[in-house]
This record gives C-alpha cells, sequence and structure tokens, in this order.
C-alpha cells in the first residue's frame, strides 16, 4: 500500500530545483514537462528530467512525469525520454477518455519493448481537467491496469466549467465524481492544487474538506506544504490506540483461525481492519498528528 | 596655595611630597561655572571633539556596529579624520559591513593602517582580501574583541560610540531617540576601555537619560549628529526573514534536534545566530515548547523578532541582549522588564569573570564551510574572499552544551561541506550537530546525541555521506589559488591564533 498524500510539482527546466527536491520528502515528486513549462525550454526541460530520473537521490522516492499531450509536437518525445529513463508514473494530461489512456498505455507498451524495460512497469495517472473528463471518469480510471490513480486538475476544469476558483464549489461535483470512479476502480484520487502558498490558514482548510471526502492526497507546489499536509493527514493519538488494538485482535483471531474477531463487542471486519492498517501507515510516514 | 591651607600646613613634614588643596575648582575648574558644570562635555561639532580628545597619528580609533548595514557613524567619522589630515591609525571596529566600501580610499591614501574587526563584507573585504592592505586585519570573535582588549594588545585611544540618545552628560541608550539600534552591547565594552570616549548622538535627551546603556562617568565627549545610523537596515543581510522552503526545511531540522537533543527541559536556554535558517528555527520551537508545556529560562545573543515574539508568549522568561537584530528587539528591550541590555564582555569573553554564555544548553550558528573534522569557516566564501564574520561563533560554540550549525549542503552549485575548510573559525571539537537540508551528521565526539536523535526517527548521515552527496550533485570544485601574502589572522577567542587568510590570486 504506496502513500501518495503529497506530489510535489517540479518545473522541469528549472535545474536547480530537480538537483535537491528529493530532500523535501514528499510521497511523490512530479516533474513537470507541460505547462510549468515554455514552449522555448521544452528541449531542454526533458533533456534534464531525462537526467534527473536516473539519479540515485531519487531512487527512494516515487517519480512522476507530466507529458505534453500526446497530440502535440512534445508529447510522444517526452514520453520516448521519460519510460526510457525509468519514470516510475508517467502523467496524461487532459484526459477526457478511455481512449486517451489507452493510446497512452499503447505507446508505453511499445517503448518498454524497445528499450528492454519490463514489460508492465511503468505505471500511468490520468489528470481529469475537463467537463467531459469528469462525465467519464469512471470509464477513464478503468481503462488500465496500469493506471495507479486519477488527479482532477482545477484550473483547466473550472475553465471549462466556465467559471472560477471560489470557496471549493465550483469543484463539489468534480471532486466527489473522480473520488467515486477512482473508489470504482480501486485506484488512488488526487486533489487540485492550492496556488497561494502564504496562506496556510486557506490551504489547511482545503486539505481538511478533501480528507474527509477521502482523497488519497493532493497536489503540491511549493516545498513548504507538504510537512503541513503530512501533519494534517497524520492520524490522532487516540485512532493509533484504536488501529494497534485493532489489528492486534484481528491477528489474534487469524492465529486462532476464528472466522470472525470482535473488539470491545464490535464486530472487526476486513474493511475495519484494512483502514486501521493504513492508519498505522500513516502514523509509521509521519508520526501522530501534532 | 590657598590661604587657610597654607597656614596649617605649612612646614609639616607628614606631607612632604604631597600636593596641598587649592580651592574646590582648582582641579575642577568647570566647577565653578554653573553653565560649564552642565555643558562642558557637549562639543559643536565632531571637529571639535576630536581635536578636545587628543587624538594622534598612530593611535587606534574604536566603533561598534550595532547598526548593521545601516551604520552611518564609521564612514562619516573616517572621512572627517582623512580631512583632518590624520594617518596611520588603526581601526578598532567591533564590526565591519558591505556599507563600509567608503573606508577603501582611506586605506589606499594610508589614514587607516591597521584593522581589528570580527569580520568584513562586500567591496572592502573583496579589496582586503586582494591585498590592500600591508598589514593583515586581525579577525577577532565578539568574546575574543574583549580579551585583547583586557590583555593590552588591543588600546583603544577613542571610542567614536553612535547613540539614538544620550544627555548632555553622556547617559546614552539605543531605546531612546529616533533611530534606535536598541542594545549597546558592543559600545558599552568601548565606553568601559577608551581612554577617551566621544558619543555621536541624534537626540539630546533631558538629564538624566534612562536606562543609561553607557553612564556619565565612561563618556568624555558628546556632539549631537543629523542621523548616527538607519536602524531600518539592521536586518538587513545575515538578520534577514526567510520564506525560502530550503532554510525552512533546515530550520525546521533544526528545531527536532534541539527537541531530542536531551536538552530540551523547563528552563533551557538557547541561542539562534544570525543567518536565515538560524534565525527561522524559533518559529518551529514554539509548537515543540507548547507540546511539553515548557518554557526557556533565557535567550542569549542577537535578539531577533520571533525570539521577542516567544517571550511576549511566555514562552522565553528573559531575553539577555549583546544585539538587537531587528526593530521588534529594540522595541522589546525598551518596553519589558524580562529583556535585558549586556556587553559583549558579559556575553561571550572568556576572560570575563562571568560570561553569559557559559550557562547556554543550544546554540544554533550558521557555517559558509564545515569540514570533516566539523571545523567551520565563517570567514571565507568558496572563493578565498572574505565575506563574513567571526561574531559569536566561536565563542558560544566553546561555551554552549550542545552547538547546532545550519546550513545548506549545497550554495550555488558549490558544497558547504568540503574536505578542508578554506578558514578554520571554529574548531570542529566544539560542533555536536551539522544541519543540512539533505540530512543530519553528529559529530562522532557526541555519541550520546547521536543516539537520541537516531531514536526519534531524525535523517542521521555520517559527516562524510553529506559530503560525498555534495560532490556526487556539484563535481569535486577547483581549488582556490592564493599567494603566499597573508591579508588576516584569525584569532580564537583566547587570543591565541587559530588560522591566516592569505591574499586571493587574481
Amino acid at each position: 500500500m504506496k502513500l501518495r498524500r503529497s506530489m510535489l510539482f517540479l518545473p522541469g527546466a528549472n535545474a536547480a530545483m530537480l538537483s535537491t527536491a528529493f530532500v523535501y520528502r514528499p510521497d511523490s515528486i512530479m516533474f513537470d514537462l507541460e505547462d510549468a513549462v515554455s514552449l522555448r525550454e521544452k528541449d531542454s526541460a526533458r533533456l534534464l528530467v531525462f537526467h534527473a530520473l536516473q539519479n540515485p537521490a531519487y531512487d527512494d522516492i516515487e517519480t512522476v512525469v507530466r507529458i505534453n499531450p500526446l497530440n502535440t509536437p512534445f508529447g510522444l518525445k517526452d514520453l520516448e525520454a521519460v519510460v526510457r529513463a525509468g519514470a516510475d508514473i508517467v502523467r496524461l494530461p487532459k484526459t477526457d477518455s478511455a481512449d486517451d489512456v489507452l493510446a497512452l498505455e499503447a505507446q508505453v507498451a511499445r517503448i518498454e519493448r524497445e528499450c528492454g524495460r519490463e514489460p508492465g512497469s511503468t505505471q500511468l495517472m490520468a489528470a481529469i481537467e475537463s467537463a467531459s473528463g469528469v462525465v467519464n471518469a469512471v470509464a477513464i480510471a478503468r481503462a488500465s491496469p496500469r493506471l495507479v490513480g486519477i488527479a482532477l486538475a482545477g484550473f483547466d476544469y473550472v475553465m471549462d466549467m466556465q467559471t472560477e476558483r471560489g470557496d471549493g464549489t465550483e469543484l463539489f461535483y468534480a471532486r466527489c465524481a473522480v473520488l467515486h470512479a477512482a473508489r470504482v476502480a480501486g485506484i488512488d484520487a488526487f486533489d487540485v492544487v492550492y496556488a497561494d502558498v502564504n496562506d496556510e490558514a486557506g490551504f489547511l482548510k482545503e486539505v481538511e474538506l478533501i480528507r474527509k471526502l477521502g482523497f488519497n492526497g493532493k497536489s503540491l507546489i511549493n516545498p513548504r506544504q507538504i510537512e503541513l499536509l503530512h501533519n494534517a493527514y497524520a492520524p490522532t493519538e487516540e485512532e493509533v490506540e484504536y488501529s494497534q488494538r485493532v489489528v492486534a485482535a484481528a491477528e489474534k483471531g487469524e492465529r486462532e483461525g476464528l472466522g470472525v474477531v470482535s473488539l470491545n463487542g464490535r464486530m472487526i471486519d476486513a474493511p475495519v481492519i484494512n483502514h486501521a492498517r493504513r492508519v498505522l501507515q500513516r502514523a509509521e510516514a509521519s508520526g501522530v498528528r501534532k | 596655595m590657598n590661604d587657610c591651607a597654607n597656614s596649617r600646613l605649612l612646614g609639616t613634614p607628614a606631607i612632604a611630597g604631597l600636593e596641598a588643596f587649592e580651592g574646590f575648582s582648582h582641579r575642577a575648574p568647570h566647577l565653578a561655572s554653573a553653565d560649564l558644570k552642565h555643558t562642558r562635555k557637549l562639543c559643536d561639532s565632531l571637529e571639535d571633539a576630536v581635536r578636545r580628545c587628543g587624538l594622534q597619528d598612530g593611535m587606534t580609533i574604536s566603533f561598534h556596529h550595532a547598526f548593521r548595514e545601516g551604520d552611518k557613524t564609521i564612514n562619516h567619522v573616517v572621512e572627517l579624520l582623512a580631512r583632518m589630515g590624520f594617518r596611520n591609525l588603526t581601526l578598532a571596529s567591533s564590526s565591519l559591513l558591505n556599507c563600509n566600501a567608503p573606508l577603501i580610499e582611506h586605506i589606499r591614501s594610508g589614514v587607516i593602517t591597521r584593522i581589528y574587526t570580527s569580520g568584513m563584507r562586500g567591496k572592502l573585504a573583496d579589496a582586503i582580501s586582494h591585498g590592500l592592505m600591508e598589514h593583515p586585519v586581525t579577525i577577532h570573535s565578539h568574546g575574543g574583541r574583549v580579551k585583547l582588549i583586557q590583555s593590552g594588545e588591543l588600546k583603544l585611544d577613542v571610542a567614536f560610540l553612535g547613540v539614538s540618545s544620550s544627555d548632555a552628560f553622556g547617559n546614552a541608550n539605543g531605546v531612546g531617540g529616533r533611530s534606535r539600534c536598541g542594545s549597546l552591547g558592543y559600545a558599552k565594552v568601548d565606553a568601559q576601555f577608551a581612554n577617551k570616549v566621544i558619543l555621536l548622538t541624534e537626540e539630546l535627551a533631558p538629564f538624566p537619560n534612562t536606562p543609561a546603556s553607557i553612564s556619565q562617568d565612561r563618556v568624555d565627549y558628546i556632539v549631537k549628529v543629523d542621523q548616527v545610523g538607519d536602524p531600518s537596515k539592521i536586518s538587513v543581510g545575515a538578520a534577514r526573514i526567510t520564506s525560502n522552503p530550503r532554510e525552512l526545511l533546515i530550520a525546521r531540522y533544526a528545531a527536532d534536534v534541539i527537541e531530542h537533543s536531551g536538552y530540551f527541559e523547563q528552563g533551557f536556554s538557547l541561542q539562534t545566530g544570525s543567518g536565515a535558517s538560524s534565525t527561522a528555527a524559533t518559529r518551529f520551537l514554539e509548537s515543540r515548547m507548547l507540546r511539553k508545556g515548557i518554557t526557556a529560562g533565557f535567550a542569549l545573543g542577537g535578539i531577533t523578532g520571533g525570539i521577542v515574539d516567544l517571550h511576549r508568549k511566555g514562552l522565553i522568561e528573559k531575553l539577555v541582549d549583546t544585539q538587537s537584530f531587528d526593530g521588534d528587539a529594540a522595541e522589546s528591550l525598551r518596553t519589558s522588564p524580562g529583556h535585558i541590555e549586556i556587553s559583549t564582555n558579559e556575553y561571550a569573553n572568556p576572560g570575563s569573570k562571568g560570561a553569559y554564555c557559559d550557562r547556554l544548553d543550544v546554540v544554533i550558528l550558521s557555517a559558509l564551510e564545515v569540514d570533516l573534522d566539523f571545523n567551520v569557516n565563517v570567514i571565507t566564501g568558496s572563493d578565498g574572499v572574505m565575506r563574513g564574520a567571526s561574531g559569536g561563533h566561536c565563542d558560544v560554540a566553546a561555551a554552549a552544551n550542545l552547538s547546532i550549525v545550519v546550513a545548506p549542503l549545497i550554495r550555488s552549485r558549490i558544497p558547504t561541506v568540503v574536505d578542508k575548510v578554506t578558514t578554520i573559525v571554529t574548531p570542529g571539537e566544539c560542533i555536536g550537530v551539522l544541519v543540512t537540508d539533505h540530512g543530519i551528521a553528529v559529530n562522532p565526539r557526541r555519541p550520546e546525541i547521536a543516539e537520541r536523535l537516531k531514536a526519534a526517527g531524525l535523517p542521521l548521515m555520517t559527516i562524510e555521506e553529506l559530503h560525498a552527496r555534495a560532490i556526487a550533485i556539484t563535481g569535486e570544485p577547483a581549488p582556490i589559488e592564493f599567494l603566499d601574502k597573508v591579508v588576516g589572522i584569525i584569532r580564537y577567542r583566547d587570543g591565541s591564533v587559530i588560522d591566516v587568510v592569505r591574499q586571493v590570486k587574481d
């Protein structure tokens, strides 16, 4: 069970950030070749990310690359480079339908064959940025076994909806739709970036909302947001204690060959045990909430 | 001889060789004039004060640097002394900064021929590093400066001390008047030890001007000037506030190290030096103190707004201030009874009968370079040019129970952790922990600290691993080329020589 609470965006053309960003220890680092890179820097950014992906410093951190859409002159070149360089996950922007995912998957499979990378080892993530994408979210999420998650991208989505970012009301349907699609497919769901890096209170309010909704995590644009997010996602001391008791009871039941286990008179079934294990994993990753 | 004394004492063998009484004002003529009695120290101009104090060629003039980059006194005084034709002076400023670049021309023309300072920056430092002066500059620590004065090596002939407020008798402080620098910790020492003391004050306050950081019995002459310094520039440069995520990451790690160091107990004491990460660490300490339900007994040293904030919230009982790093600190010194002002003799002089730094639990210090033996360089940059200050670094590192050095592993493609530092200012034996953005290294001399931090799950690495990481990213830098000429002598706090700085090859 891989934790994906924080996904830190890094502009692919920023060499200084690429050389040190791993020190911030987000759950995943996303090198961006798309919107954060100007047209005249597309080639140099691709080359920088190609080398960064092979730097041993990124070995123990999940790497994601947001490539340009495949219908641009850059998309396929990006994909050729990052699959060969060993990116863990390729993130497809502006995913409107399952066909977009299938087209990407076919190219990824070909490149894996050509470069000798283990078939199926390149995972995928789809970013949903339009009304079509939201409406097709379930089909998109189920389109490929390589998909590990779908992400809502707020800026393009609200433009498509002819509205603007506000208190979150404008994203309510999309958030719920994307989240449900992810859960139907058994994959992760990621929320939008919070752009005002100096507004810690606003950021934490949004994190609290998406955590309660059930999102696995959030895309981040500044390393300062990582610790705040991880702490908000950390379980409380009470949650950790209860989860420890649940897991202990479950393990005891398993040892004794009991089909059903109870704790303090309440039945503990698989979903409760899985939830308890997730809580303990989060506590392991970032301690208890401070 | 006074008639009365004459008749009573004449021919008394017991007083042979002693001077007989000659009237109440004979040896204190100002007492004979009601006006002079109050105004005798006031000078019409700085030039007037200089003439009256008896400054001669070859003497030593001293200054404080509490206004840091906003200082208006040092350049102004030296400019005047140059116009008055003085030569061959020794400049003993507690430190020199970027703003002191105008001194270069007065060094070239022979007005200033020797310098004692804690450090230097900018064009002045660059010129000196490239061989501007015939005699090497003596670099001392804040505590070590007082030690050099006490030992007699550094004899202050005339101190020119800029203050925001003084009365006509010389009771002066940095918390009254307009341009407030806060603590006069450096100036207090010069006022105590200099042969002649000239105050440059912006404001002549009603007598008695209290609190008197510098007391009337230390002051010879007083000159009213338009401006002694710009306090808005105190927190520029080394004492700035950061929102840089890397510096904040280091600050958070530093707070983690303090929390788990074994010294984070009720009544602990701390110092956070200048430097962005060091200053920022205070903001991460607050939540940790609240969580553990503890307060600090005192904070020492350069006091920042962040430290003042914790003091106001009741988390630090006393602030012991030898230099105020910003307006918040100066205002707190003025208003808070728990915020006290101390001299650098009380702060960190190893020869002092009682230095506050000896009572310190933890200190956070910055660094330009740290080597595999944990030696620290805070003077020379990666190009061999002087661009920093010794400050209280080696003083507090020697005295505190735990010294934590904070620095990014790499600065603009240049490694901070190196095989050998360019210049040793603080010996590695005094450093407990190095905190970088890539990980935390504990000095093998402190295994108990390593154990505690490991148990707390902090990202520990050896300093060799940090060095290897840095080199893997930047490559091995080409060595700096130096000439034989020594341009700076680094004095340890006890007066001994710990290193020299050589002239950089152009």
